[in-house]
């Protein structure tokens, strides 16, 4: 199988030879580097002039790539590390956010900002974030987030080639080296994909041969890989089956899929990599409580503590959410009154 | 099939050659250039004059003083309605301006009713009531209220004007408040190092909202642009008839292939920085309005009837602009044009 990289890789070949307006810019893309994760190799080589190498200079990356889109090319740029978008955080807020909006006309920004975000690598507090929960409030900003489910390049072509406004498209680092799961599922769990009110289809993973679900499990991004992990783990060691919904799309925030399967289970456990206050799952609890009512009997997140990321690693896996982190609040929530 | 818009792009090793007789529009007469900047004036002093009856809405940033700037720049540049026209005549270039745009909106040949409007927040405004005074649209024409952030954007601009062999050009204007951010660094770096066909015009009015320039601004101003290797011409002046012919230098080479120019504009702004907010002595104000106003020194080089009639006919549209944008339907909400809900 494929791994999330591979995807990701073939998807922006396939971008460049299919579309012309597709131009990618970002620092250290060139080959035979290929990009400080290898996402952009073989690009420069195969479409010369079209890629271009940047200085260090993300807001002008970001800005000049917006220029780009507002007068008719579709581009692509790459933020080194997503911790880097708070440098580019007015280019996508004040400008391609607003361009694509406020003009009231048939002004487009087909704008893709790529990055990848998250720790488990040991590059310490400023390499390491899971920022998206920054840009998931902004009006007019698309941001997705691929899992190792589903096709996470065709969820990349589509916001290259189809999308007409900006979007910002994290990519967890650990999931550039995680094998895709088949459609379908494997022998434990079976998965299914649903679309939701964007283009990125949302997937849901229940373990096979399982009751009932009594718990629904909202995830995204590598977090949801554990939470694949742990959806196994309750069903084999605690009996509790649950049901793993991945979104793809962060904002505009789409709550049917997880809306969906709480209907049925009326419990809600949020998973994500970034710190928990104000975060992804916050906005989750709360609209799932305005959509439920008291049908929604329980709620919990797993995120990362409101801390400094530390760069050592038992620090820092001590403080990201693991697997077992997952268990013991999918217990706690799948058994609360 | 895959659209074939990029054609090759080698980096130009010999000195660009001159700009042909058809890559420049037509230069305006002064009765014209006098009528640009005029009808900019009435409709600024429409605006301060009116401000205060509450028919406006927001905030505003008038241009007062600086009309030769836009009018002398922009004379070169087209706004065609389609960018792949082919005609010199219709050639569209792209405008990127900052807060202070009024003059420089009516100047690339936008509607002042249309204008009125927007500050109105009426429907039938330049963006239907959504942008407000600082953030228009319209053909090429581009503002945004954040200072030097715009910059880079002009940069991908003329990148793309280049790129899809539309050879447009993009005039940047900046002040010198944006000289203190850093986007703007960033922006002259890429463009010298893409070269880039935009034009930088740095409008100088010494004043950034209420802070002097001497506050604020360290070192050379010119130098700025020329450490990024990018040539730069300074004028310190008011008249448009000094600022048109630098500027139609500048655009010839631009259209020419030379990479990035720069423009400083040492100005004069009349008014305060949106509304009130106006700490300059009085007998200041008084000084500059007597020495550099455009509108003085143009006027006389014109005959006086005819510069007399060019007044009337302006106050007159200008006049008609804004009582039809007032009898125009309020701008009306569609929610899900002002962001993405799904």
């Amino acid at each position: 199988m494929a791994k999330v990289l591979d995807a990701l890789n073939g998807a922006l070949h396939h971008c460049m030879t299919t579309d012309e307006r597709v131009v990618v810019l970002g620092e250290d893309i060139l080959d035979p580097y290929g990009g400080a994760f290898k996402v952009t190799k073989g690009l420069s080589i195969a479409y010369g002039d079209r890629v271009r190498t940047t200085p260090v200079s993300e807001s002008a990356i970001v800005g000049a790539a917006t220029g780009m889109a507002l007068r008719g090319l579709r581009p692509v740029a790459e933020i080194m590390f997503g911790d880097f978008t708070t440098l580019i955080a007015d280019q996508l807020i004040n400008h391609a956010a607003k361009f694509a909006t406020m003009y009231g006309t048939a002004v487009e920004v087909p704008l893709v900002v790529r990055t990848p975000m998250g720790g488990r690598r040991g590059y310490g507090p400023t390499h390491s974030q899971t920022l998206e929960k920054l840009y998931c409030g902004v009006p007019g900003l698309r941001v997705l987030a691929p899992a190792a489910l589903g096709d996470p390049g065709a969820l990349l072509t589509a916001a290259i080639l189809e999308d007409s406004g900006p979007v910002l498209f994290v990519e967890n680092k650990i999931l550039y080296n995680t094998e895709v799961l088949a459609a379908g599922g494997d022998g434990d769990v079976a998965c299914t994909s649903v679309a939701g009110r964007g283009y990125a289809p949302a997937h849901v993973l229940t373990v096979r041969h399982g009751a009932a679900p009594s718990l629904t499990i909202a995830s995204y991004g590598y977090a949801a890989e554990l939470a694949r992990q742990a959806l196994v783990r309750l069903a084999y060691e605690f009996e509790i089956f649950a049901e793993l919904v991945v979104v793809g799309q962060l904002a505009p925030c789409d709550l049917s899929p997880v809306a969906a399967s709480l209907r049925s289970t009326g419990r809600l456990l949020t998973v994500e990599e970034g710190s928990r206050t104000l975060g992804w799952g916050t906005e989750i609890v709360a609209r799932s409580f305005e959509d439920l009512g008291p049908s929604l009997r329980a709620a919990r997140r797993v995120a990362m503590d409101d801390v400094v990321l530390p760069a050592a690693a038992p620090l820092e896996l001590a403080v990201l959410p693991s697997v077992d982190d997952i268990v013991k609040a999918a217990v706690e929530v799948g058994t609360a009154a | 099939m895959p659209q074939r818009i990029l054609g090759p792009r080698p980096a130009p090793a010999v000195p660009p050659s001159p700009p042909t007789l058809e890559s420049t529009a037509p230069v305006p007469d002064q009765p014209s250039l006098y009528r640009t900047m005029y009808r900019i004036r009435r409709f600024e002093e429409t605006v301060l004059d009116r401000f205060s009856s509450g028919v406006f809405h927001g905030t505003t940033h008038t241009y007062c003083g600086q009309e030769a700037n836009a009018a002398g720049v922009l004379a070169g540049i087209g706004n065609a309605d389609r960018p792949d026209d082919g005609r010199p005549a219709g050639r569209q270039d792209v405008v990127v301006s900052n807060h202070r745009c009024h003059g420089h909106f009516l100047a690339y040949g936008g509607d002042p009713r249309a204008l009125f409007a927007e500050l109105m927040g009426r429907r039938t405004g330049v963006c239907g009531g959504r942008g407000g005074s600082q953030h228009l649209q319209w053909r090429g024409f581009y503002s945004n209220g954040i200072l030097g952030g715009t910059l880079p954007v002009a940069v991908g601009m003329a990148l793309a004007e280049r790129d899809t062999g539309r050879d447009g050009v993009v005039v940047a204007f900046t002040g010198d408040g944006a000289l203190g951010e850093g986007a703007l660094y960033e922006s002259l770096n890429l463009a010298s190092l893409w070269r880039a066909p935009v034009l930088f015009v740095v409008e100088n009015n010494q004043v950034a909202q209420t802070t002097p320039i001497h506050l604020a601004l360290a070192g050379d101003l010119a130098a700025r642009f020329e450490a990024f290797a990018i040539p730069t011409r300074h004028l310190d002046t008011s008249d448009v008839s000094e600022i048109l012919p630098v500027a139609q230098e500048l655009l010839g080479e631009l259209r020419g292939g030379a990479g990035p120019r720069a423009l400083v504009l040492d100005t004069r702004r009349f008014g305060p920085h949106s509304k009130g907010d106006d700490p300059r002595p009085a007998d200041e104000l008084a000084r500059m309005r007597a020495e550099r106003d455009p509108l003085v020194i143009a006027g006389a080089r014109l005959d006086e009837a005819e510069r007399t009639a060019i007044e009337a006919t302006a106050d007159d549209e200008i006049a008609t602009a804004f009582a039809r944008a007032l009898a125009d339907e309020p701008a009306t909400l569609d929610r899900a044009a002002l962001g993405r809900t799904a």
